[in-house]
């Protein structure tokens, strides 16, 4: 697995592997195995995992690893070393372990701000909208831009629209939009740019929860259509 | 055993290292922008290193304290008096019951941090008493402090009578931070982008003055220059970023990030501020300039191992010094 994996340091206490320069599944799977390989096999002065598209950050505590290290080595070694041992002794291969997760969401108007001028500007009507967005089973590539904030791709080329070029400065918590190929769902009242096509009433970031994210790197997502009356009464639930 | 604010300043809340361990769902680690500070009054009131301390910029908060209390004050010079006499940063202090802390002008430094012995009494979220202000948790009711707020501490402690004229007992020594904080040039290791700067900019990166812009502050610092140019336009693919990255922004301007970046960005990485002197940076000011040098990783980490160093030293030194006094008098 260590072929065509390009490794760098990020800072002083950090070390990125890089998978691939595009992003697609195959590469984004590599990182999430290697990803659930490290949550569960921690090793000594790890701090902290971070997935992305084509890449795996592992932050380090230098001085922890300042005690486990030989004398030629500086700590930043020590780390790719373990690495590159890890990505021998083990066949990484990808598996879904990730969770599908169904989320219903609320196309109706009030909720989805930017449908009808996503519809008109693709020739489409908002049902051919809603049906195609629900049409398709999403891979959670990452977590970012705000806690619990997944990045999701596929969406169909036919609904695939660019973030709008003027960012809303308020965009509500559950919101869920397009940008490109990708489709997010925002955890909280922020701003942001992407095309707004509707709203879920789950709360996908939970500060009362031992783990705070309705969704994790790695995870397939549906979306299913609900109506406002559905919204409402899950929304107060 | 609590403190009160009398008023509230700009922006004070609580902080500790910070909150590791969930970057992966996108939670940044926030905690204090200077966690030396951090370190230092922990160690003068003879707490845990990763005790939270209260991080306040200018106009600071006006505090009272209910009971006599051991604290500290590190970071920023912001002319910090006990009832309208100055009292110094980065020594420990016996402050009276009743007594009244005011920061009264910026001298030096941009966040001074208090912390007092036994810490303060906080809820944590996911490990740590860091104040995340974007999900209101952890610290005080996941906020910013405001005027009323009355905060305890975690432990009861009681100490001599101080004399009947002076509210305060200054120890006489002070913690000396001549080694934690880097003079001159700010040090910096090459990132992942570097060699897509032209040459000229690689070269204006390490001779040109940087300032501090107006729009700075705990996410990260803009800094103002001649703009830098790429060598060409890439498509950059958004992935992890840490405190202290320095990216470079589409206007040719660079942003150091720091403590409440987030986990994750798609500007093009140049160079990394070494950890050893981010906290340095986070004493600096809107408008002030900075000048980088260029090292290696290895340099890097050594500056960071000889400034952990000096932090283990002091808190032995202040363990010293100061248990004899506080076992004496202390009764749990």
């Amino acid at each position: 697995m260590t072929t065509g994996i390009d490794i760098y340091p990020l800072g002083d206490h950090a070390i990125t592997l890089e998978f691939g320069n595009v992003i697609n599944l195959p590469t984004n799977q590599k990182v999430v195995a290697l990803f659930k390989h490290l949550q569960t096999n921690p090793f000594i002065g790890l701090v902290d995992l971070i997935p992305a598209y084509t890449t795996l950050t592992l932050v380090y505590d230098i001085a922890v690893i300042n005690q486990h290290r030989a004398v030629h080595q500086t700590t930043y070694q020590w780390v790719e070393d373990l690495i590159l041992r890890i990505l021998q002794t083990n066949n990484l291969q990808y598996s879904f372990v990730g969770r599908t997760v169904k989320i219903p969401v609320c196309y109706h108007s009030s909720l989805a701000p930017d449908t009808e001028w996503l519809a008109h500007h693709h020739n489409l009507t908002v049902n051919e909208v809603i049906e195609l967005h629900t049409s398709t089973t999403y891979h959670v590539y990452m977590l970012g831009f705000l806690p619990g904030f997944p990045y999701m791709a596929t969406v169909p080329e036919k609904i695939a629209t660019q973030r709008k070029s003027n960012p809303r400065k308020q965009v509500a918590a559950g919101s869920v939009g397009i940008a490109g190929n990708q489709t997010g769902i925002y955890p909280f009242d922020s701003p942001g740019g992407w095309q707004l096509i509707g709203q879920t009433p789950l709360k996908n970031f939970d500060v009362e929860k031992m783990d705070p994210a309705l969704l994790l790197p790695g995870d397939a997502v549906t979306f299913y259509a609900i109506s406002l009356d559905e919204f409402n009464l899950q929304k107060q639930a | 055993m609590s403190i009160r604010i009398i008023k509230s300043g700009i922006s004070d809340a609580f902080f500790d290292e910070g909150r590791f361990g969930y970057q992966h769902i996108g939670i940044n680690p926030t905690g204090a922008m200077d966690n030396i500070a951090v370190k230092i009054v922990n160690a003068l009131t003879l707490n845990h290193s990763n005790e939270a301390a209260l991080e306040m910029h200018f106009p600071a908060a006006t505090i009272s304290f209910k009971k006599d209390a051991l604290i500290a004050l590190s970071g920023a010079d912001f002319t910090a008096t006990i009832n309208h006499s100055i009292v110094p940063v980065n020594k420990p202090i016996l402050v009276k019951q009743n007594a009244i802390l005011q920061f009264k002008k910026p001298l030096r430094g941009a966040r001074v941090y208090l912390g007092v012995q036994g810490g303060f009494k906080l809820s944590a979220w996911l490990e740590s008493y860091s104040t995340n202000t974007m999900v209101n948790a952890g610290g005080y009711f996941g906020r910013r402090l405001k005027t009323g707020d009355e905060i305890h501490f975690k432990g009861d402690h009681s100490y001599p009578d101080l004399s009947t004229t002076n509210a305060v007992q200054i120890f006489p020594f002070q913690a000396n931070i001549n080694e934690l904080y880097q003079q001159g040039s700010i040090r910096i290791v090459a990132g992942r982008h570097f060699k897509l700067l032209t040459t000229e900019a690689q070269q204006q990166l390490l001779q040109q003055a940087f300032t501090i812009t107006g729009e700075s502050n705990r996410m990260g610092y803009k800094l103002q220059s001649q703009p830098l140019a790429l060598q060409q336009e890439q498509n950059i693919i958004s992935s992890a970023v840490t405190k202290g990255t320095i990216q470079l922004l589409p206007n040719g301007q660079l942003i150091v990030l720091m403590a409440d970046h987030q986990t994750t960005g798609g500007y093009p990485i140049i160079v990394h501020v070494i950890t050893a002197d981010v906290c340095t940076l986070a004493q600096y000011n809107q408008k002030d300039s900075i000048h980088f040098k260029l090292v290696s990783n290895k340099e890097a980490e050594e500056a960071f191992l000889s400034q952990h160093r000096h932090l283990l030293q002091l808190q032995n030194a202040c363990n010293l010094r100061l248990n004899d006094f506080i076992n004496t008098y202390n009764r749990p």
